[in-house]
């Protein structure tokens, strides 16, 4: 039986920044579990020496010239923009640089 | 509610086009009624999220304008479609169901928009879907779920829902949608209509909003196999924005259809008899026997792997999901839910603008990636992946299709899976091996069920060979008993009273 | 460095490459357009874009990795994911546990080798401009972010833990920064943000073998920052293990103003950058084809250009360690005036007048110089030679060169420095020596002070037209034969 602690789960919503309240990482918690049990039975199967399969097809270097092509005018870009300011994005402070 | 269908009475997707390029009917007539045929009957359905009469209306008279200068308007001129509302739209919204793309307009049109628009057909509107396309019920949209034209308290299937009750309904002769893990097999099962999946790379996946990138396909849902097949001879082929797009020429698969099944090695898959009700393997063994009538070589064939398809792909979906999704964060388009510092403001902004869903398989894809669990998750799913591919490689020595059923029960009613997650993705157990494997597959009506409502057969093949899929499947189709497939009759009001049967 | 400790640096350095458009993206990559101008779909992570790999890119990061004698393998892109507001997608398309180019080494000139690990391609992000008080990030009320450069082609270069001190590692840089240069994969503009170091530093007692923890010190956009971060550092882990304090392994900003490294740990913050295959990427697997277009067009490297300049001014080996010409060297190679040099010879001009002339007077308009004939080079280099024109003569004539081209004898009879013939210099002589008896005597007499007075005056009646090395000698020999 795979248990994930609400910790874990508080743990892991902090990652896919997802503000959840207690009662939803309960819930989140019991419904996690579940699914981990029903992965389970993949979990046993013996895959030594089975290669993973990121790609359904087996397609190599797909490249394409550097080219140019028309793209977006800064307005296009901005047009969705939630708050712009300067001809930019402008979002709330940044707590902390780049990792 | 009238006829559907074109002046001069042609309601199929040939049927249209020949119409509309023989100057029998005008495109600009096609387009108003069915745009008269939306607003009568989907206010009960809820399809569409979008109807887009003005444009849709433009593109008809300008169609119109092309065929009486005697250019060529293309394959299918004057036949509406609706795109489920994932694939962006330049100029119209494009939601995917979600609060958090509620009110986003693209810049830019899908290469699937673009080829539709080529091959003359007219974009009358964007579809219900579960959010993100996480779902096989469309009850998980933020917008109000769809309902199923044969009964309206079921669900019709999803996650492409809106695009295959809009079939079903009549309102539009051909729709598309997505296929990740089933959603555009498992609704056209629901809704008693043709759904096909095609080779993963086969149709561009540029401005599809992705879900899983690797599952990912966009398809075709009509009411019959020809039309379907039309459908996606409209969008398939090489696209150089899509590094995964199948760089080789498109078969003329029309010709496949009159082929018969003469001689073709078809399988039926044993292992999801257990597991489904038994209208559902029932009519995939009524298919096999249909087939073997017709002339196929049909045996059984054991893939014990497919089922490990299913845990295996709510490992690989929601891990590719939870990084898919991570671009929704308030910053460039879409909704911000402020906050003093952007943290803050991304954890409410997805916390606000994801429903349960997806934030459940965000969480779950996160996890999966996560350090220490990787290997376990993401990594076993991936070898498992090398295993389903490997079983289906051995089965298609010996069959050149598989037949499988597609869905587990028929249409069931509105509510009846929302309680428990996993009821709802067992909804997808039948469809998600091709799509692991990246094959091709489709769903034709083939029988009734218990209550009823249709019950689709699932064709499969091996990359590439929708030629030899597409003959199966026409041949099911003709071998079909009457009554199983839509469109349906429907009343125009009070919607909601659904029709007790097919509509042929 | 404090004594006792020894300090022990790898460097992480990202290169912007020189191609026209994005990585995965047709939008131009080039500096300073108005915000958010050169941005598409794909660069702007808009829902349904999809990246498709830029071969020149490729070919240019191959390039990078066989200059630096790498393995080139067959490789995957990974998805890199973390939430920041200048990364469109939340997540950076980079290669993880399969790089293009493994195990290779850079030579420096001091003859040091310092391992590479790797070199493997990724996307750049946006910029984000802080707001506020300070401008910088501590205390801005809200950030600007400029899309242009998000997707803009990176290779970053990862060197093995070899580097034993702030000097090597500056070396370290401005080695590659040629290497980079010479291979035409970067403009190698610090200043413009085209090349951006990361530093990992740690310290050990002298004769340890093991290292100790070390801390990445980030925002080192120029060779005095890496320089003054990695001495700072050093002297904070010593000072910390002096005073028997453990060295937290974090990332560290350096402060420019200030000279100091800052801790940017965030507590609430665990980075987990959960990598798996880029799906919408296929594999990466350099075949023969590729591997010869990204050769073509390579310059030569600094390595080779180096020894080829010491063979031309026909150096001996004690001299490869002594400053002056080495310096002359590194800056003709910088300038790229080294073809200039080692043609000129070939040319017939002398080695070491040729290696100063083109790091002193060639050096003030490198761009002009590069491409002035090495024929017209050399023959202005051997009229100074031979004394038909002075330095100082032969220094105006080639500015004139460089700046209008043409043939140095007819620039320097232009500016009036046709060398005086024979005759005409010994009539001068003739002439200051009748109006100056009493000089010309106590000259004769050995009076060497007078010796400068004569050469004055004849200097002075030539109107600067006789060289003065000539006028000497000449001197000399009447005095020889009286």
């Amino acid at each position: 039986m795979s248990r994930i602690s609400v910790e874990e789960v508080r743990h892991v919503a902090l990652l896919a920044r997802l503000e959840l309240s207690d009662d939803e990482l309960a819930v989140l918690s019991g419904e996690l579990s579940a699914l981990l049990d029903h992965v389970e039975q993949i979990r046993r199967l013996d895959t030594s020496g089975v290669p993973p399969t990121a790609h359904p097809l087996p397609m190599r270097n797909v490249l394409r010239e550097d080219e140019p092509r028309p793209g977006l005018s800064a307005a296009e870009a901005l047009a969705a923009a939630p708050a712009v300011e300067d001809g930019r994005y402008s979002v709330p402070s940044i707590l902390g640089d780049e990792p | 509610m009238s006829e559907r269908g074109a002046p001069g009475g042609a309601t199929s997707v040939r049927g249209i086009a020949a119409a509309v390029r023989s100057r029998e009917a005008t495109a600009s007539s096609v387009v108003e009624e069915t745009l008269e045929r939306i607003s009568a009957m989907d206010g009960e359905l809820h399809c569409f999220h979008t109807v887009m009469a003005k444009e849709a209306l433009a593109s008809a008279r300008a169609l119109d304008a092309t065929i009486a200068a005697g250019r060529d308007p293309g394959p299918l001129a004057g036949v509406p479609v609706a795109l489920k509302d994932n694939i962006c739209t330049k100029g119209t919204t494009t939601s995917c169901s979600s609060k958090i793309l509620e009110n986003w307009v693209p810049p830019y049109d899908a290469t699937v928009v673009e080829r539709l628009r080529d091959a003359g057909a007219v974009v009358v509107g964007k579809t219900n879907l579960d959010e993100f396309a996480m779902g096989s019920s469309t009850e998980n949209s933020a917008f109000g779920p769809t309902r199923n034209p044969w009964d309206a308290s079921r669900v019709p299937g999803g996650s492409s829902g809106g695009s295959a009750a809009a079939v079903a309904a009549g309102l539009v002769p051909l729709a598309y949608g997505s296929d990740t893990g089933g959603s555009i097999r498992q609704p056209a099962s629901f809704c008693g209509i043709v759904g096909l999946k095609p080779t993963y790379g086969g149709v561009s996946r540029y401005g599809l909003v992705a879900f899983a990138s690797s599952l990912d396909q966009i398809g075709p849902f009509a009411c019959t196999v020809e039309d379907a097949t039309l459908g996606l001879l409209a969008v398939a082929g090489h696209d150089p924005r899509d590094s995964t797009s199948i760089d080789r020429e498109v078969e003329p698969l029309l010709d496949s259809l009159g082929g018969g099944v003469g001689g073709l090695r078809v399988g039926l898959i044993e292992e999801f008899a257990a597991d489904v009700a038994p209208s559902c393997s029932g009519a995939a063994r009524a298919a096999a026997d249909a087939l073997a009538a017709a002339g196929a070589k049909v045996g059984e064939v054991s893939i014990p792997e497919v089922r490990h398809g299913l845990p295996a792909y709510y490992v690989i979906a929601p891990a590719e999901a939870s990084s898919n999704l991570a671009r929704y964060d308030g910053v460039r388009y879409g909704l911000r839910v402020d906050a003093g510092d952007a943290r803050t403001m991304n954890l409410r902004t997805r916390g606000a603008g994801f429903g349960a869903e997806v934030r459940r398989r965000i969480m779950i894809g996160t996890y999966a990636l996560s350090a220490g669990y990787y290997d376990a998750y993401y990594g076993q799913a991936q070898r498992v992946r090398t295993l389903v591919v490997r079983a289906f490689e051995r089965a298609y020595e010996d069959f050149d299709v598989l037949l499988a059923p597609m869905t587990p029960s028929e249409a069931f009613e509105l509510g009846a899976k929302t309680a428990n997650p996993l009821d709802m993705y067992v909804s997808d157990l039948c469809a998600v091996p091709s799509n692991l494997a990246g094959h091709p597959a489709m769903s034709v009506p083939f029988a009734l069920g218990e209550s009823g409502l249709p019950v689709g057969v699932q064709v499969l093949a091996p990359a590439l060979r929708e030629a030899a899929m597409l003959r199966a499947a026409a041949a099911l189709e003709a071998a079909a008993p009457p009554g199983v497939r839509g469109p349906v009759k429907l009343a125009a009001a009070p919607a909601g009273a659904a029709s007790d049967g097919g509509g042929e | 460095m404090p004594d006792g400790y020894e300090t022990v640096v790898g460097l992480e350095v990202h290169c912007e490459l020189s191609t026209r458009t994005k990585l995965f993206c047709g939008c131009e990559n080039s500096f300073g357009a108005a915000p958010n101008s050169q941005v598409c779909p794909v660069c702007l992570g808009l829902p349904g874009s999809l990246p498709v790999l830029n071969r020149r890119a490729v070919e240019l990061a191959i390039r990078i990795g066989q200059a630096l004698g790498c393995e080139i393998r067959p490789s995957v892109f990974h998805r890199k994911n973390y939430f920041y507001p200048d990364m469109p997608k939340d997540y950076q398309i980079s290669q993880y546990d399969l790089p293009v180019n493994v195990n290779g080494h850079l030579d420096l000139p001091d003859g040091s080798v310092v391992g590479i690990e790797r070199a493997h391609i990724e996307e750049d992000t946006g910029k984000s401009t802080h707001i506020g008080a300070t401008g910088r990030i501590k205390g801005a009320s809200h950030s600007l972010v400029d899309y242009n450069r998000a997707g803009v082609p990176l290779v970053e270069i990862v060197s093995a833990p070899d580097i034993r001190s702030a000097a090597q590692a500056r070396s370290y840089v401005s080695e590659l920064r040629r290497v980079l240069v010479a291979a035409g994969a970067s403009d190698g503009r610090m200043e413009e943000g085209s090349l951006r170091v990361d530093a990992n530093v740690s310290v050990r007692p002298d004769g340890s073998t093991t290292f100790g923890t070390r801390c990445e010190v980030k925002n080192l956009n120029s060779f005095r920052s890496l320089v003054r971060s990695i001495e700072y550092e050093s002297k904070r882990q010593v000072a910390l293990l002096e005073a028997g304090e453990a060295i937290l392994q974090e990332t560290r900003h350096f402060d420019e103003s200030s000279g100091e490294t800052h801790s940017l740990r965030s507590k609430e913050e665990a980075y987990d950058y959960r990598y798996f295959p880029e799906p919408d990427l296929v594999p990466l697997e350099p075949d023969e084809a590729l591997l010869r277009a990204a050769a073509v067009g390579a310059g030569l490297m600094p390595g080779e250009r180096r020894r080829l300049l010491w063979e031309a001014i026909g150096a001996s080996l004690e001299e490869h360690a002594s400053g002056a010409l080495a310096d002359q060297i590194e800056t003709v190679i910088d300038l790229e005036l080294d073809r200039l040099v080692v043609d000129a010879v070939a040319a017939g001009a002398d080695g070491r007048l040729a290696l100063a002339r083109a790091a002193n007077e060639a050096a003030a308009n490198p761009e002009s110089a590069r491409s002035l004939g090495a024929g017209s080079f050399a023959a202005l280099l051997q009229l100074e030679s031979s004394g038909s024109l002075s330095a100082t003569q032969s220094k105006a004539v080639l500015t004139v060169l460089t700046e209008e081209g043409g043939d140095p004898s007819e620039i320097a009879a232009r500016l009036g420095f046709e060398g005086l013939g024979d005759a005409e210099i010994e009539e001068l002589i003739d002439g200051v020596v009748a109006a100056h008896p009493e000089e010309w005597s106590r000259y004769l007499e050995g009076d060497g002070k007078v010796a400068g007075f004569l050469l004055g005056r004849i200097m002075r009646e030539s109107k600067g037209r006789a060289n003065g090395k000539v006028v000497s000698t000449k001197l000399a020999e009447r005095r020889s034969r009286a």
